[in-house]
Order: structure tokens, then sequence, then C-alpha cells
């Protein structure tokens, strides 16, 4: 898990928007590249306020070994389950064509 | 597709070491999901086993299951693993449809089981694979392609995904490179996921059948060349789902590579996917940006901390370790040292444990296993547990011929319907009309006919010479087609003789 970007350059923009499947303009990733250096720069402001002696931390309580017992719940019927689907057949849910594969 | 140039192993294994690791993704068989309170039946219909959680609707909150973290500190027990003190979950972020959250919830630097070891035997040596990692995730959805003409991702129109096996529990278990002697590299692969299968197949936490996906393995190797310490690029063949498939996709991917690095060419490093039919691979999909997987602390699930007496709890109920165990084994079934390696090198320890289990003899079992089951699965390339008959219908067959209603020739008949799915042995005897004939006065008939028809045999056995009754125990048997008891034909051709 990395740190956080000291920097981050249009490469940078481009390479996020590929990750989370936005396509940006030409002028959205120079409009990005200048305004995201910038909240970051607030972040680590905020990052300041906590010293080298606390540890980052991932949960906001200390609560550890939240568990359930191996017990079958019901389930969501299966019109239930593609009431909000935009498409699908053979009680599966539709999706377009895979480019990627793996 | 490219022709690659393939160097056979032999010759490949004079230039280069190979190095591999392996991965086995095993699936628990808990009663309900890893998250959620969804049940895990497999062959299910479409979408009956899904909810908010595992269909990852907005608000759901996840909760982790208890039973699975008990499953996978067993099985980092039995892989000699240490156990964390404290873990977390992670997130995997990745975007594809068989995955509705667009992230897999896994574990990334913190593993629930780490730092392990097994020892396999081949050919009588023992090797230790050392255990990187054993960690929790969750299983994906699966997509069924429509439109492309092979079935295969590509060229398919639309894909159509059910999840029900979404969110089913998964523990992958990651070895450290293993390097042995080249000639050894696919029969230890072979091995180890042989061993793996039988470890936690005697923990009782998975079905761990490769012919259903609930042990399923990659096979990752590079070569180097001989004397270098400089590794090679390596390719990650997925899903390889069968035993002997393991050791040829090893092999395969030796050839492969040396005909690559022959040429001064470099390995691509990729996902490759093995062929069954053709125990070839090809090129899945090139490491690329998109695997930049962003893994970050899940927020919703709590830290698994496990208790060191809970730990200490759980290493009290594991089994006998596996060396124990087949030493036990060997030692109650009278297998000499060789009947017993060719039981596990055949993958077959378990069935023929199962079936002697279920009231045969070990000979009995360990002889239909090792001859004529193994005889099936290398005809049809499978493994032995995916042939279609369980140790109990071997068992019920060999009760059945040890009940005089059949013999070895008609059970293989038995064992042909059994597989066909023609019913239980019993109806396949009926269904077939494969019950021996011990009736005395049918069989009666067909021994005077025979003693009429060779009595240049008859009368030796008159003459005291007793072994001259197989030519007419075979002259019965040729009549009746196999069906007839030949003890008792036996006896009816010396009561008449004698």
């Amino acid at each position: 898990m990395s740190e956080p970007a000291k920097g981050i350059s249009r490469a940078d923009v481009s390479h996020l928007a590929g990750l989370a499947r936005i396509d940006l303009s030409e002028a959205e990733l120079d409009h990005f590249a200048a305004e995201l250096p910038a909240i970051l720069e607030h972040v680590a402001v905020v990052q300041q306020a906590a010293g080298d002696d606390v540890e980052a931390m991932s949960h906001p309580v200390p609560v550890n070994n939240v568990f359930r017992e191996d017990v079958v719940v019901p389930c969501l019927t299966p019109e239930e389950a593609l009431a909000g689907a935009p498409a699908s057949e053979q009680q599966r849910f539709l999706v377009p064509k895979i480019l990627g594969e793996d | 597709m490219t022709t690659e140039t393939l160097v056979p192993v032999d010759e490949a294994l004079t230039r280069y070491d190979p190095v591999m690791g392996l991965e086995i993704h095993i699936e628990l068989n808990t009663t309900t999901k890893m998250f959620c309170g969804c049940p895990t039946e497999f062959g299910a219909e479409p979408n009956t086993q899904v909810c908010p959680v595992c269909l990852a609707l907005p608000g759901a909150l996840p909760v982790v299951n208890a039973k699975a973290i008990e499953s996978a500190i067993r099985i980092g027990l039995a892989l000699n693993c240490e156990i964390a003190e404290w873990c977390r979950f992670a997130r995997k972020n990745y975007f594809y449809p068989d995955m509705p959250k667009n992230f897999q919830t896994s574990q990334y630097d913190e593993p629930i089981a780490f730092d392990g070891h097994v020892d396999v035997e081949v050919d009588g040596e023992t090797y230790r694979i050392d255990i990187e990692r054993a960690h929790m995730e969750e299983d994906t959805g699966k997509s069924l392609h429509v439109g492309g003409s092979t079935g295969r991702i590509h060229g398919a129109d639309f894909s159509l995904v059910d999840y029900n096996r979404a969110g089913i529990p998964l523990i992958e278990i990651v070895t450290r490179t293993i390097e042995v002697p080249g000639d050894k590299a696919a029969a230890v692969a072979r091995a180890y996921v042989s061993y793996v299968r039988d470890l936690i197949g005697g923990l009782g936490v998975s079905d761990v059948r490769m012919d259903q996906g609930s042990l399923r393995a990659d096979v990752n190797l590079s070569l180097k060349p001989k004397g270098s310490t400089t590794l090679g690029t390596r390719s990650e063949t997925k899903n390889v789902n069968s035993f002997r498939s393991v050791e040829r996709a090893v092999r395969y991917e030796i050839s492969r590579h040396a005909g690559i690095l022959d040429q001064g060419g470099s390995v691509l490093q990729e996902t490759r996917h093995f062929h069954e039919d053709t125990g070839t691979t090809s090129s899945g999909r090139e490491k690329s940006d998109a695997d930049d997987y962003r893994y970050f602390p899940e927020p919703d699930l709590a830290p698994v901390s496990p208790s060191r007496e809970w730990v200490e709890e759980l290493r009290a109920t594991l089994p006998e370790p596996p060396a124990v165990r087949r030493a036990r084994l060997q030692a109650d079934w009278g297998f000499s040292d060789l009947e017993m390696r060719d039981t596990i090198g055949a993958g077959a320890l378990q069935l023929v444990a199962d079936t002697i289990e279920a009231g045969a003899t070990p000979q009995a079992a360990r002889k239909w296993w090792l001859g004529e089951m193994a005889r099936r699965a290398n005809e049809q390339g499978a493994d032995l547990d995916s042939l279609g008959i369980t140790p109990l219908q071997v068992a019920e067959i060999q009760a059945l011929i040890d009940a005089g209603r059949i013999n070895d020739k008609l059970a293989r008949s038995v064992f042909d319907g059994v597989i066909a799915g023609e019913g239980t042995p019993e109806e396949v005897i009926v269904g077939r009309q494969l019950e021996v004939v011990s009736d005395d006065g049918a069989l009666g008939d067909a021994v005077d006919r025979a003693i009429a028809g060779d009595p240049d045999a008859a009368q030796k056995i008159r003459d005291g010479k007793q072994a001259a009754a197989g030519a007419l125990i075979g002259a019965v048997m040729k009549e009746m087609r196999g069906q007839a008891d030949a003890g008792r034909v036996r006896e009816l051709i010396l009561e008449k003789l004698t």
C-alpha cells in the first residue's frame, strides 16, 4: 500500500483515468493535472497533524473479529436479483462484450 | 497465432533450469459464503444464491464467516505455516463483470498464514516445497460468453453472468520458487498439487475436486540458463484442471520458453491458458497498466485477530500428518513399498482408502483403482476422481464379485454402465443382464455340451488330469458369453467326470 503521491503528473492522471475506466479528453487531462496536486496539498496538511508516533489506521475504532455463524439466511429471488439489471437473459445478467480476457 | 518453436523437454533441460511457482485456489465447503449468508451449493439454478452483499448493492455490509476463518487457520497449520496474530482484508480493485463490486475482497501484505512448507515425494525422493503464504479471498461469478464462435471470450458478442459463485470463500496457497532438478520439475509440480489435495481433503474443509473447480492450480514457470543465478521472465498458466495437466503444462512451458530463449528472444510476462485437448498453452493476456490493483485495507470488515488459544485448539483438531498417515495406512493395508508408492503416485491414496472404508479388501481396492480405473483415466486423459465412479461404487461392485453374482470380466461392463449413468451397480446388472449364471440346470446343459465337444479333454480328466478342465471351462464360458460362475462350472465338470 503505497505512500501518498507528493505530486501528480499529467501521465498519472491519464493512468488513473484508465484504471477507473473514465474517458478524459485532452482538455480534461490538463485540467485535472493542474487541480489534483492542489487537492493533494490540502490532504498533506491533514497528514501533518498526526505525528510520527501515530500509526496509520484503516478502521476508525479498534474492533477485531466481527464474525457471523455459518448459517444460511434467505437470499433474493432471481427476479429480485435481476430487477435492477439493464438487461438479462437465461436468468443471468447480460453484460456487453468483454474485451480484455483473464 | 504465431507458430511457436518448441524444444524437446530433454534437450531444453540440457541448457536451462526451470524455476516454478505454484498457486492453488481452494474453494471452502462452508455452508454459506465468505461475507454473507447465501448458500454455496454447486450446480444451483443461476442467481438463486445471491443477496445484496454478494451482488454489491449499495449499503450492503459484509460480515466474515467464522467457519471460513477456522478453515483458513486449519489449512495454514496443515501447511506448517505461522498464523498471523492480526491481519486485515484488502480490496483488489479491477473492473470485470464477474466481480460486481469492482474489487475482489482479498488479503494483500497481511495473509492469515505464512512461511510454511510441505514435503512431497517423487520416485522415492523427498522434495521440500516452501509455502510463502495462504490467504483468504472470495470467488468470482461465472460468465457465459455468447455469440463467439468458440465459446471463449474472444469474439463473444455479450456475456451472461451468474453470481451464485461470487463470494464463496477461497484460500489461495502460494509457494516460494521451486527449484528442483529439471527432469523432476513436472512430476514434483504434480505431486505437490496432489499432496495438497489429499492434505486439505483430509481436513474436511473443501471438496478439493479439480474437475468441479473446487481446487484450481496456476503454474508459473521461467527458465534460467544453466549456471546463471538470474531468474528469467515467467509465464502464468491459469486454471490447469487436472493433476495430469499440471505435469503437461510444466513440460509444455519448458519447451516453449526454451524455443524463445534459444532464438535470443524474450519471454513475455503474460497469463496463458492451458488446453486439455492438445496439452498446449496459448497467450491469454499480457501484464499491463490494468494490473495496478491499488490494494488498500477493506474498511467494511474488521481485522481478524485469532487468539493463540484458538489457534492451538484448531491445531489439536488436525488429522495426523500425511507422512504418519501413509505409514499407518501402508501397515494396515499390508502394501509393499512399491505398491504404496504407485498408489500415491497415481493420486489414488484417498480413493483406495475410501474404497477400503466402504468394505473392499485393500488388494481389491488397489487392483481396481490402479488397474482398470487407471487405464480408463489414461485413455480419457482424466484424473481418477473425475471418472464418474465413486469409491463406494467400486466397493459395491467388488462385493458383488465376492458374492459370486458377477465376475471380474462382467464387472468391467458394470463399471461401463455406472459411468454411463445407468444407475447403481445393482441396476446396471439387471439392466444389462450381466448376472453370472450359477443355476445348475443351465450350467449343467452347457457342461454336457462342452464334454461332448471335447472328448479328449474329458478323457484326460477321467484319467485324473484335472488341469485339463481349463479347456472345458473355457468352452462353457464362451457359450455363456462370459456370464457363468467359473468356480461352479469347474465343480460341475469334475462331478460329472470323476
